[in-house]
């Protein structure tokens, strides 16, 4: 043992270092400060601004033709507008904000700067998922805005299905599962683009070519892929609505006859089972990844 | 009780194959200044790495202030201070900022923050720079604000992996000047180098390392009288310029000297015996011989022949 004398300093520490549950909502707060003014959080927003003033123009400019039946009720119009564009929202706000989210600490070495600091890692994964989950629902908001002020226009501003409600409380539970699995892919590597690639390719492509293939090769309810409970989402509006843990099972009909594959829809516990899930799975994996990783 | 500050337990490090560092066993206790020295790739900065828990050790242990940093990342780094490489801080945040996050997650209370970080920043000369986005600044500003966020909680040990690397000559001495005052305080400070003058300038110890091995630690003086064959060096100035004659007439003629070389007309390197009493003994005739005596340092090339000699030993 190689030493040296000298006199010894005392060791007990002079601060109180906050409890991990509370460095989680610093660093979560100072995390979504970052992403509030980054460059990436105006290019979204504009995203969904543009999206929102093309549904706004296109429903506006044909209401009393070819988009008259969305405008004939609030479940058509929410059911289609919002229910059929919510998962596209959640999808780009999880890439924006998850997709090079741990992969990144690695690559800009801004880790570096974290893991010198008495934080557990958990901290700060659980802190920058947080602050990923708040800035994506800003985006959520800002669709919903955009959707509701039209609704308001087409339909006075008292009304508001309870459908609509469901629905983004469903989003909200959505957004966290991909959350979730954004987070994994993110921790898979050490370089931000595979990161942002892999959940764009797999949300954007991968789940629904995954979901297609089980349904149309095994026929069985993909009850195992997130993309098939984000259908909840939307479905919420039919009539009636199935709360169940089960799914609806449907055919394709022509002509009377039942073609293709059974079509089946996740009643809505069975879609929060499954979003639930897949963020327990893949938070757990991720972050025991993110343990195991070294800033070598 | 106390503890030391630092230790190691039989710390190694593989890679694969590679193995980066191999049994390394350290203990530094006191409040002092330790310089890690070693070439590139010697395993300076895996040490480092290991000892803030950014990788994880393949054999042993380490510990700062008597806690696991392995086992207790969170209480072993609370009053440590730690600057691995060149971390990136957040682009959109402003030093003050920065510096809040940190005090913020280290528990300094909201009544002191402003001050301490107001103190930081002067002790970094970023002063003038506290409100402005980090993600503007030079990589030499950067690190004077890493530096600054290792200290705004007033840590009693400080890990510093070679803290002037991308500093302009001035940010250089800027960054000594910054340990030295850091030295006043009750702390220790362990910092890794291959500069040697850096080493000589601002370290009380010194502990070498090639190939993931520690070849010696012990102070500057005893590191240089156990390899340099019982000779150290000093570097005297002088307020005017010596002659060669009085050179070889009255300097080299005093006793314990055995060489004596002429860096510039003001400057000379005195090699001489005795260790400390043959160093006070040789101060004394100087001054004695009145020849103007206005400056006198531990030469730094001392260290860089003990340095040379044991890592080529290793080759």
């Amino acid at each position: 043992m190689a030493t040296a004398d000298a006199p010894t300093v005392p060791a007990a520490p002079h601060l109180a270092v906050p409890g991990s549950y509370e460095q989680v909502t610093k660093l979560a707060r100072y995390q979504l400060r970052e992403y509030l003014r980054s460059l990436r959080f105006i290019v979204l927003l504009g995203i969904v601004a543009i999206i929102g003033a093309i549904i706004t123009t296109i429903v506006g400019y044909y209401h009393t033709t070819a988009a008259a039946g969305l405008v004939s009720n609030t479940l058509a119009f929410y059911g289609s507008l919002w229910g059929g564009g919510v998962n596209a929202v959640v999808v780009l706000s999880a890439v924006f904000f998850g997709g090079d989210a741990i992969a990144g600490e690695f690559q800009n070495k801004t880790g570096y700067f974290l893991m010198g600091l008495p934080v557990r890692r958990t901290t700060v994964y659980l802190g920058k998922y947080i602050a990923a989950f708040l800035a994506s629902c800003a985006m959520l908001a800002l669709f919903l805005a955009i959707l509701v002020g039209n609704g308001a226009a087409y339909f006075g501003v008292r009304l508001f299905p309870w459908q609509l409600g469901a629905s983004v409380l469903l989003a909200l539970v959505y957004l966290g599962s991909v959350l979730g699995a954004t987070f994994l892919f993110s921790s898979l590597f050490k370089t931000s683009l595979y990161g942002f690639v892999l959940t764009l390719i797999m949300f954007l492509f991968g789940f629904s070519v995954l979901q297609g293939l089980i349904v149309g090769l095994v026929n069985i309810e993909p009850w195992m892929v997130i993309s098939y409970a984000s259908t909840t989402m939307q479905s919420v509006f039919a009539s009636p609505v199935n709360w169940g843990l089960t799914a609806s099972v449907g055919h394709t009909m022509i002509n009377g006859l039942s073609v293709g594959p059974r079509v089946y829809t996740a009643g809505v516990a069975e879609g929060v089972v499954i979003m639930v899930g897949y963020l327990l799975v893949t938070a757990l994996a991720g972050l025991g990844l993110f343990e195991r990783e070294e800033f070598a | 009780m106390s503890q030391p500050s630092l230790e190691t337990h039989h710390l190694t490090k593989r890679f694969g194959r590679f193995t980066a560092l191999s049994d390394l066993n350290l203990q530094i206790e006191g409040t002092k200044c330790v310089g890690f020295l070693g070439p590139n790739g010697a395993g300076k900065t895996t040490t480092l790495k290991l000892l803030s828990d950014m990788i994880y050790p393949t054999v042993g242990e380490c510990f700062l202030n008597g806690i696991s940093v392995q086992n207790d990342r969170k209480r072993a780094l609370a009053d440590a201070g730690v600057l691995i490489e060149t971390p990136e801080i957040y682009p959109s945040l402003t030093p003050v900022e920065a510096l809040e996050m940190v005090a913020d997650l280290r528990g300094v209370p909201p009544a002191e923050r402003a001050g301490r970080i107001e103190t930081v920043l002067g002790e970094v000369k970023m002063g003038e720079w506290a409100d402005q986005k980090v993600g503007r600044f030079s990589k030499g500003m950067k690190q004077r604000i890493n530096i600054a966020a290792a200290l705004v909680h007033d840590p009693t040990v400080v890990v510093l992996d070679e803290p002037s690397t991308g500093l302009d000559p001035r940010g250089m001495a800027e960054v000594r000047s910054i340990v030295r005052e850091l030295k006043k305080s009750q702390r220790l400070i362990f910092m890794s180098s291959h500069i040697l003058s850096e080493v000589v300038d601002v370290c009380d110890e010194v502990a070498l390392i090639d190939k993931g091995k520690l070849l010696f630690y012990d102070t500057l003086e005893n590191v240089t009288a156990r390899f340099s064959d019982g000779h150290a060096s000093v570097d005297v100035g002088f307020a005017r310029p010596i002659g060669s004659e009085v050179v070889s007439q009255r300097i080299v003629g005093l006793p314990g000297v055995s060489a004596v070389d002429q860096l510039d007309p003001r400057r000379l390197r005195i090699r001489f015996t005795g260790g400390l009493d043959g160093q006070e003994h040789l101060l004394q005739a100087l001054a004695g011989l009145h020849l103007g005596v206005v400056s006198v340092a531990s030469s730094e090339s001392a260290l860089e022949e003990i340095y040379m000699s044991q890592i080529s030993r290793g080759d």
